[in-house]
């Protein structure tokens, strides 16, 4: 009806349900279609489009709902990674630690860097986490113990309770989703909510919200911690997936990747995340075997997409099935 | 006579070298309506901001039921119970006009820090949400975005949220400005139907709504209070016709 529509999390329409359950089932069933041919390969190129989606799925929340423009969210999958990284040195190999460490560590660091940044709004707000990112990048860099520069090589996959649960490539693609489906799942519930209406409502007008009374920093520090958190499960996840940990985790490329992974989804519906997420890697993967100036293609490709799909792919998919109709 | 609910005192406000808030000294007394009126620039806004909290003053006190609030930022006014709208509409446009509403029982109903269970679908919030529509003849139009209402129904809507908080003091903030002579009559009897239930301060151009709802008016010009009393007196002061009425009223 209107040119802006209303954040996903405030209305109910049909593809806000059957959108992300055909995803999540086109997820679930990867495995099955992969046994036919490469199956190793598949299953680790997607489960590593996952582990960005949880990320992306986050920063979605902020970014699609807040009106956040977090620039610096690579930081918080950086820390999830070096908890592991640095536990698994330290002989501690077991998720029941290293998740819990990865994601007090992210959810710290959101709050600490979050109650500066989210005194400022707009450009500032952009710079001052890109700042914050790139302050934990270098901070990583100088961890000489930990391989400084060149990283640090995980010894093995956490197991989970003991179990070598993330050894294999199957079982670790279904730890992965599960992550990824908890994740939209808890983040779709939150922005439903009480809370959820406060947090959209502070982007939407944020005077009008503290003339009825609403303290919006304290809502917005708590969705960034939520956020920060998630990120660093993400982290947790990819240091797992790559037994391998590095400073160029928490590269400010990183950070926007992640955005362009919102933008060419499609803000502010959650799945679209998640979609942008996988087109983004699969366009990485498909023209790096072009040419290893695959960027030079990429950039343009993400021009256009921003021209004539804003909305992203969820709006461009959106229109095929209605001219299809 | 009983404790105004809200008291300023020695207000002052400097944007700049400009004082645009000079020693302004007012006292609002439970169920009247006060209007404050005077030319562009006067200052009518800027105290409006400073009573709801929106602008800092730089000398003076504001006490809100006795309690000195100066110092107070606006959400905790608000949960005091200062409501207000604006002379540029300001609501939340993509959402609907009963989320708008809900929203504000919200901020008074129960902690905001919940993070499951839909919002939408807690009755409790929108039925008085709907109450408050109906008592200012927006019902018909509860789930249309805040967008895509008319001007004048924006208006009423930001009313309705300032309603909707249950308000010890309401602001407005020049109510009537830019929609219809139509409109105009149904926000009068609209407020007109408010009056008595809690203290109001009006800011307004438009003199028939003035006179015809305000119990008491102050002039103010160059930020400064030039004369206060009931309308009949502040009609007739000469210093008042020469420096804001006789251009308003001809």
């Amino acid at each position: 009806m209107t040119a802006v529509p209303a954040p996903a999390a405030q209305r109910s329409a049909p593809a806000d349900v059957i959108a992300p359950a055909l995803i999540f089932v086109a997820l679930a069933a990867v495995p099955v279609v992969a046994s036919v041919g490469a199956q190793t390969y598949v299953l680790d190129l997607v489960s590593r489009i996952m582990i960005f989606a949880i990320a992306a799925v986050a920063l979605d929340v902020l970014i699609g709902y807040g009106g956040l423009i977090s620039f610096g969210h690579a930081a918080f999958v950086g820390l999830g990674a070096y908890a592991v990284g640095i536990l698994s040195a330290h002989g501690f190999g077991d998720a029941l630690i290293a998740l819990p460490v990865a994601l007090a560590a992210s959810a710290l660091f959101a709050l600490a860097t979050g109650a500066v940044c989210l005194r400022t709004h707009g450009v500032y707000f952009i710079m001052i986490t890109l700042a914050f990112s790139q302050m934990m990048f270098f901070t990583a860099a100088s961890l000489a113990p930990y391989g400084g520069d060149d990283g640090l090589t995980v010894r093995a996959r956490n197991t989970i309770a003991g179990f070598a649960l993330m050894r294999d490539a199957l079982s670790f693609y279904y730890v992965v989703f599960a992550c990824l489906l908890a994740t939209y799942l808890l983040c779709r519930a939150l922005l439903g909510s009480r809370f959820g209406r406060v947090f959209c409502g502070a982007r939407e007008n944020p005077i009008r919200m503290a003339s009825i009374g609403y303290d919006v920093f304290r809502y917005q520090l708590v969705a960034y911690v939520i956020a920060g958190a998630i990120g660093g499960l993400s982290g947790f996840l990819l240091a797992n997936a790559a037994e391998f940990v590095s400073p160029a985790y928490m590269s400010w490329q990183r950070s926007g990747e992640l955005v362009i992974m919102v933008l060419m989804g499609g803000m502010g519906t959650l799945y679209g995340a998640v979609m942008g997420a996988a087109a983004f890697v699969f366009a990485e993967e498909w023209l790096s075997g072009l040419t290893e100036h695959w960027k030079m293609i990429f950039g343009p490709l993400l021009v256009l997409i921003v021209l004539f799909a804003r909305g992203g792919l969820v709006s461009l998919a959106a229109r095929l099935v209605r001219s299809k109709a | 006579m009983s404790e105004p609910v809200l008291r300023i005192e020695a207000l002052c406000k400097y944007f700049g070298g400009l004082l645009v808030t000079d020693s302004v000294t007012l006292a609002i007394n439970p169920g009247e309506l006060h209007a404050v009126i005077g030319p562009n620039g006067a200052g009518k806004t800027t105290l409006i901001n400073q009573i709801s909290g929106l602008i800092r003053p730089d000398a003076g006190r504001i006490e809100l039921g006795g309690r000195d609030v100066t110092s107070l930022p606006t959400h905790a006014r608000a949960a005091l119970g200062v409501a207000r709208s604006f002379q540029i509409t300001s609501v939340l446009p993509r959402f609907s006009a009963l989320q708008n509403v809900a929203l504000a029982v919200q901020a008074r109903s129960g902690s905001s820090f919940r993070f499951f269970g839909r919002a939408d679908h807690e009755r409790a919030l929108n039925e008085e949400a709907e109450a408050v529509l109906a008592e200012v003849g927006l019902s018909a139009r509860a789930h249309v975005p805040a967008l895509a209402l008319s001007h004048g129904e924006k208006r009423v809507l930001e009313l309705a949220i300032a309603l909707a908080i249950r308000p010890k003091l309401l602001l407005l903030d020049e109510p009537m400005a830019g929609i219809g002579r139509d409109e105009t009559e149904r926000l009068i009897a609209v407020l007109r139907a408010l009056k008595g239930r809690f203290p109001v301060l009006l800011v307004e151009h438009d003199m028939t709504a003035v006179f015809a709802l305000a119990d008491r008016i102050s002039v103010l010009i160059y930020g400064r209070i030039l004369a206060s009393g009931a309308p009949d007196v502040v009609r007739a002061d000469p210093a008042v016709i020469a420096a804001y009425l006789g251009d308003e009223m001809e």
